[in-house]
């Protein structure tokens, strides 16, 4: 009884969030939607990391896969229009495939060896990326790929303000529900995931890999699953990310991000899916909170602003990971198989 | 024959700069076996303090190998204080935390220094002052720099100086005892805290000169120029064998080369005009045009596959020696 109150008063304030925001400004609401698509990449991530233990410092490259494959058939730059319903799936495949490509030659590799490649390929696509806008322009270079359309069914397009039952729903509240809708999605499978033969398997893995093997694990099917089932939410992720912002270039895509998507994954708590989604709102809010307090602040004591908000927030994020490995290992939320293994009592 | 002496030249001159590179990271390696990731901003730092201090002191009309020498002096103790600091703050504590931890704390460390140069130096690009008279001579048809030849000599001296302290010295035996077994060397009474300090501090020396040396050659330095410098040290270190001294350099040499060739040739042998073929089909080949698919704009992506092609087929690398995993 107490728990149906407590997710029907989730519930509802989720439903009304955006409106509360909109109140402060619509500028709030768009945050709040880079902060779901965050929310998706570091579920995604935190299968490969999290689950399987494989340190992944090249996710992003999924996401700019997923985000080009949707920039690429649905904006003039080809003068292709097709609807997102056919190319999200699309997307997906096509960055578990290259989540395959990525982990099938790193298979034997162990997990600092790993976190290197991976970022090496991350590296590798951002290149391609940049690059691939000669002789045949495919992906326009550094100039990236403008007017992507938006997600639109039939006539109802999920960029327009509009009003339905007296109600004003600008765009980026009709996104809002949109990711909404796919994060609940994604969670839900994390949930199911984890607790399945399969999350077993890859704990199993993460936690040694020759015994997992010599309980009859099929390691390598079970590691490349990983590699595609991450990718494919990071293709997911990216693809929306292309529609909600309608441009994009491989600026988007650079290893900072990467490196961000991991510290959320550490900081809220590998392996445990709430760990991860307050990591990921804590670290996707923190620019904007430093924003509104440490300009007004520096402005306040020396006249002017000395420090970028952006410094700060990569100073703290380093911090935050090297303070959060020091002292609290497993992270703010941790899971209990991994607080046991971060904190050392098993070993 | 000219283009490819003359990339041998160039990649020999690059090369060497990863191998003194590679050094610190396999150092480092072959002792805890933790991937320094931040070895790379330590070089990025040793370059812009050097920089600074060169371009304060262009104006007193020194001579400009003093203002060189005076620039590096700077740089290397402030880059030993770096490597000590981290050392110290950031991976001594996690010594015996499952390997996972260290690699975490290094990108945190990694972030940190990288964010506190772009502090204090901005992102502007820090040009090197126009001081030396670099002169050029030929060999076969190839041009080399006096300061290629300087570059060059500097590398394999501190190369061949650092070999004699792993090999020839107390210092160095002590190392290599904690990197056979640390438990075993600290019986025998090596302090093993200090050899990794010590370690770390050598590393971050080497790092800083390669850091000036590589900002001389190129002319320039930036506060970004530590993450791929070091992700293709790395990969060097991997080449040669991870943890193994004489493999970091015989990598950091043969990845320069591999680079420099691979730029220099990428572009003709993937212009499909080249092909008799392909040629009359493509409209861009008409009247003497080129078609060229990979130019060498992806020069940095070579460094980057000799590293998966070197872990998919020989993960030990060229000198290391292949072990099991250790459990």
């Amino acid at each position: 009884m107490k728990r149906s109150v407590g997710v029907a008063l989730i519930a509802f304030s989720l439903a009304v969030l955006p409106f509360a925001l909109a109140q402060i400004g619509t500028t709030w609401v768009r945050i709040t939607d880079y902060a779901i698509l965050y929310i998706l990449l570091a579920l995604g991530l935190n299968i490969v990391v999290g689950f399987a233990g494989l340190l992944d410092l090249g996710y992003i490259a999924f996401y700019a896969v997923g985000a080009y494959a949707y920039a690429l058939l649905a904006s003039p730059h080809f003068g292709l229009h097709l609807p997102f319903w056919i190319i999200l799936p699309i997307g997906a495949a096509i960055a578990a495939l290259f989540g395959v490509l990525l982990g099938a030659p790193t298979l034997k590799l162990r997990g600092d060896y790993l976190a290197i490649v991976t970022l090496g390929f991350g590296e590798i696509v951002r290149i391609f990326l940049n690059n691939l806008s000669r002789p045949v322009n495919i992906t326009s270079g550094p100039q990236g790929i403008a007017r992507i359309d938006p997600f639109r069914i039939d006539g109802f397009s999920f960029a327009s303000s509009q009003t339905i039952a007296g109600i004003d729903f600008s765009g980026p509240i009709k996104y809002y529900y949109l990711l909404l809708l796919v994060m609940l999605g994604v969670i839900v499978v994390n949930l199911r995931l984890q607790n399945s033969r399969i999350g077993r398997a890859w704990e199993a893995i993460r936690e040694d890999e020759i015994a997992a093997r010599a309980m009859g694990i099929n390691t390598r099917n079970l590691k490349l699953l990983a590699f595609a089932m991450g990718a494919s939410f990071g293709g997911i992720a990216g693809g929306m990310f292309s529609a909600i912002q309608a441009f994009i270039s491989p600026e988007s895509f650079v290893l900072v991000e990467s490196v961000m998507v991991v510290s959320m994954v550490v900081l809220g708590g590998m392996g445990n899916i709430w760990g991860v989604i307050l990591g990921a709102l804590l670290l996707s809010f923190a620019p904007e909170v430093l924003r509104w307090t440490v300009e007004p602040l520096q402005r306040a004591l020396f006249g002017r602003s000395l420090i970028e908000p952006e410094v700060i927030r990569m100073l703290l994020f380093g911090l935050a990971m090297v303070l959060i490995m020091l002292f609290r290992p497993a992270g703010l939320l941790p899971s209990a198989v991994r607080k046991r293994e971060l904190t050392g009592h098993a070993t | 024959m000219d283009t490819f002496l003359q990339q041998v030249i160039n990649g020999l001159t690059a090369g060497s700069v990863y191998a003194v590179v590679a050094l610190g990271y396999t150092m480092v390696y072959g002792i805890i076996q933790l991937i320094n990731f931040a070895h790379g901003e330590v070089v990025m730092i040793g370059a812009m303090v050097a920089f600074t201090v060169i371009n304060a002191l262009v104006p007193y009309g020194m001579p400009p190998l003093v203002i060189v020498l005076i620039g590096a002096g700077c740089a290397v103790p402030v880059c030993m204080l770096v490597g000590y600091a981290m050392e110290r703050l950031a991976y001594r504590p996690l010594r015996h935390a499952p390997r996972l931890a260290p690699l975490i704390t290094a990108i945190g460390v990694s972030i940190i220094l990288q964010h506190l140069a772009l502090l204090i130096w901005s992102r502007n690009v820090l040009a090197f002052p126009q001081i030396i008279a670099s002169q050029t001579y030929f060999i076969g048809g190839a041009a080399i720099t006096s300061i290629q030849i300087a570059i060059l000599t500097i590398c394999f001296g501190m190369m061949a100086a650092l070999a004699i302290l792993v090999y020839r010295t107390p210092l160095g035996t002590a190392m290599r005892a904690t990197a056979q077994n640390p438990q075993v060397a600290g019986l025998m009474g090596v302090d093993i805290n200090r050899v990794i300090a010590a370690t770390f501090i050598i590393g971050a020396a080497l790092g800083a000169v390669a850091g000036v040396l590589y900002g001389t050659y190129y002319g320039l330095a930036q506060y970004t120029m530590g993450s791929i410098l070091g992700l293709k040290a790395f990969s060097a270190a991997v080449l040669g064998g991870i943890g193994n001294i004489p493999g970091a350099m015989l990598g950091g040499v043969l990845l320069g080369v591999v680079e420099a060739l691979g730029a220099g040739y990428i572009g003709d042998l993937t212009n499909l005009c080249a092909y008799d073929t392909l040629a009359p089909r493509i409209a861009d080949c008409a009247g003497g045009g080129n078609f060229v698919v990979f130019g060498s704009n992806y020069q940095d992506v070579f460094a980057f596959i000799v590293l998966i092609l070197v872990l998919v087929f020989r993960p030990s690398g060229l000198l290391g020696e292949r072990v099991g995993e250790r459990a």
